[in-house]
């Protein structure tokens, strides 16, 4: 992989993420003033002026983004107006349970979504290609909230064999990651069926069938490593929804993992942490991103190229 | 029956030439029901009523979305034990309707998606001339907002929005207009940089037409058909996006009523009332699949060599 690839990815990984802190920065000062949003608009002037000092928020706006930066490279991210401990302790706290949550859920989406689409490519317009991609359509257009209530209702209300809320045992994973996994594996089997297919479509798997390489060995050495790539390339996007579902599937579910305490925040409007959580999130994201070009360049050196040209 | 009627009539208005990866050549039947499937029929003919709902709910809903009546509590659906003609879907624990609540929940949930929609697709399109039309730095302007966008998910930004500035119905519309916009100022950049180039577009600029007239009387019409198909494939998402949002208590406010803020609410009494949430989700979910299916068989239909 040539270097200049490899530091133009890594500069705009960078770049963005200087930007995400930057519109955290910027929409935090926009959002008002902290000090009159904790004290309420009745507090004494002496007081606002004392915690506006004792805040920093009565210097120049540039020193305050400078301290700001300088606090983040340093780790330090405030406090929770809620109990005043620190806001990075709270969200580490948190996180194993998310992501216990994500690895089980990817496993399954794996496991389910990419033999289903690599079968219905194979056997493409048979009865069972098209069950299960209007499996895969209903599995990735219901809601996650609403799949996960109905569960609820039905072995938790109704039979009672599921606990509808905690995280200790499997048991308590059973309905959060089927809630997940039901979405992510659709629209992996839908994307491996069509990436399959248009492997399938090309002249060297052709020119292999003509020269009588075995099906099973066209599929396996030709079709599938070369139908890897554009499901790398959802990798990114896979982690996204897997961040957004968990943050429905942990509110459904009282999981009490990031999702929760990110909704919990907002509603309280617990901004340090807020803050935290999304900065974590994008830098997660990004960091993905990252690593998926960087596969995505070794896998198919020929990007390397197309991309350092313009 | 009237939809194979239907069927029948679109399969020999105009019929694409076949696929190029025909398996199976004998079940040429089988084939065509797929490519006209009669789920598509289905899905056009839920979503006609689900939008008479929403554009009528005045005239169709029995109740006052908010009327309650205290005295008719948590009354199960009209066909449980229990249940009466007046409350055909039941009652909330306030006495409130169901079925009246959902028919304006409906309204509410399709307007706040189209109001947005519209809004992305005309801030899309709009920024994706703009950085066509410019190049240089608004293009790389234009290219980093999009990845800022696509670097975190959407639904993370709209709670960082919403815990930072507070609640407020514009806000949350505006939010969920700026939902989706990358798709479009990428679909637009990418289709009029090369329709730039064709013939009409030149012959258009020499004959001494304003840019803004080249790319709104000629390109903008020639790249429509790929603007609409992403507006179908984004319009599911964004009735999902409101209803999720809403449905976490950050979205559509009480005493306005939205699907997701129905479903929300009801999950309380999950145990005594299942009827209060099971509806509403009912709904998105039926909904956001007839617009699913449609948007990939209006995709298909326009470029079948996607399927």
């Amino acid at each position: 992989m040539p270097f200049f690839y490899i530091s133009q990815k890594l500069f705009r990984a960078i770049l963005t993420i200087w930007g995400i802190v930057t519109f955290v920065f910027v929409i935090l000062r926009l959002s008002g003033d902290p000090v009159l949003q904790i004290l309420g608009p009745d507090a004494e002037a002496d007081a606002i002026e004392l915690m506006r000092h004792a805040w920093g928020l009565d210097i120049p706006i540039w020193k305050q983004y400078l301290i700001y930066l300088a606090n983040l490279l340093k780790g330090d991210l405030g406090f929770s107006y809620l109990d005043g401990r620190d806001a990075v302790t709270i969200l580490i706290e948190r996180l194993p349970k998310t992501l216990s949550l994500m690895g089980a859920t990817a496993v399954f989406t794996f496991m389910i979504g990419i033999p289903a689409g690599i079968y219905a490519a194979l056997h493409r317009n048979s009865f069972l290609d098209r069950a299960t991609m209007s499996l895969a359509v209903m599995g990735l257009s219901v809601p996650n909230f609403f799949l996960g209530i109905l569960m609820i209702l039905l072995f938790s209300v109704t039979w009672r064999i599921l606990p509808s809320s905690g995280s200790e045992t499997w048991k308590h994973y059973t309905m959060p990651v089927i809630t997940m996994a039901t979405a992510e594996a659709g629209v992996f089997a839908r994307f491996t069926r069509s990436a399959m297919l248009e492997v399938l479509n090309q002249d060297y798997i052709r020119m292999a069938i003509a020269k009588g390489v075995p099906w099973h060995k066209v599929v396996r050495l030709h079709a599938l490593p070369n139908a890897a790539i554009p499901i790398v390339t959802i990798s990114g996007f896979f982690v996204g929804t897997l961040i957004a579902g968990g943050v429905i599937t942990e509110n459904v579910f009282a999981w009490p993992g990031v999702g929760r305490l990110l909704v919990e925040s907002v509603t309280n409007r617990d901004l340090a942490v807020v803050q935290v959580i999304i900065l974590m999130i994008a830098t997660s994201m990004v960091l993905t991103n990252l690593t998926i070009d960087l596969t995505y360049g070794w896998l198919d050196p020929r990007i390397c190229d197309l991309r350092s040209d313009n | 029956m009237n939809m194979t009627k239907n069927t029948t009539l679109l399969v020999t208005s105009d019929d694409p030439a076949p696929a190029p990866l025909a398996v199976n050549d004998e079940k040429a039947i089988s084939r065509l029901l797929h490519r006209y499937p009669p789920l598509v029929i289905i899905s056009i003919v839920v979503l006609l009523i689900i939008i008479i709902m929403a554009l009528f709910a005045t005239d169709i809903a029995p109740y006052e979305y908010s009327k309650m009546d205290l005295r008719a509590r948590l009354h199960p659906p009209a066909w449980l034990n229990g249940g009466t003609m007046s409350h055909l879907l039941g009652t909330d624990d306030l006495g409130r309707d169901v079925l009246s609540r959902l028919i304006f929940s409906i309204q509410m949930s399709l307007l706040v998606a189209f109001i947005g929609t519209i809004f992305g697709a005309i801030l899309g399109t709009a920024v994706g001339f703009l950085a066509a039309h410019f190049g240089g730095w608004v293009n790389h302007l234009v290219m980093v907002a999009i990845d800022f966008q696509a670097a975190l998910p959407f639904m993370i930004i709209a709670l960082a929005v919403v815990a930072f500035f507070g609640n407020s119905i514009v806000l949350f519309i505006v939010l969920m207009g700026i939902y989706g916009w990358e798709r479009y100022a990428r679909i637009t950049r990418g289709l009029a940089l090369t329709a730039r180039t064709h013939g009409y577009a030149v012959a258009v600029n020499t004959l001494g037409a304003t840019p803004l007239r080249v790319y709104t009387r000629h390109i903008l019409p020639n790249i429509a058909s790929a603007l609409i198909v992403n507006m179908t494939l984004n319009f599911p998402g964004s009735v999902l996006m409101e209803t999720s949002l809403s449905f976490l208590g950050l979205g559509v406010q009480p005493p306005l009523t939205s699907l997701g803020n129905m479903l929300g609410f009801g999950r309380d009494y999950l145990t005594i009332a299942w009827w209060i949430s099971v509806f509403p989700g009912a709904v998105i979910f039926i909904t956001t699949l007839s617009m699913s299916l449609l948007g990939d068989w209006v995709r298909d239909r326009l470029d079948p060599t996607l399927s």
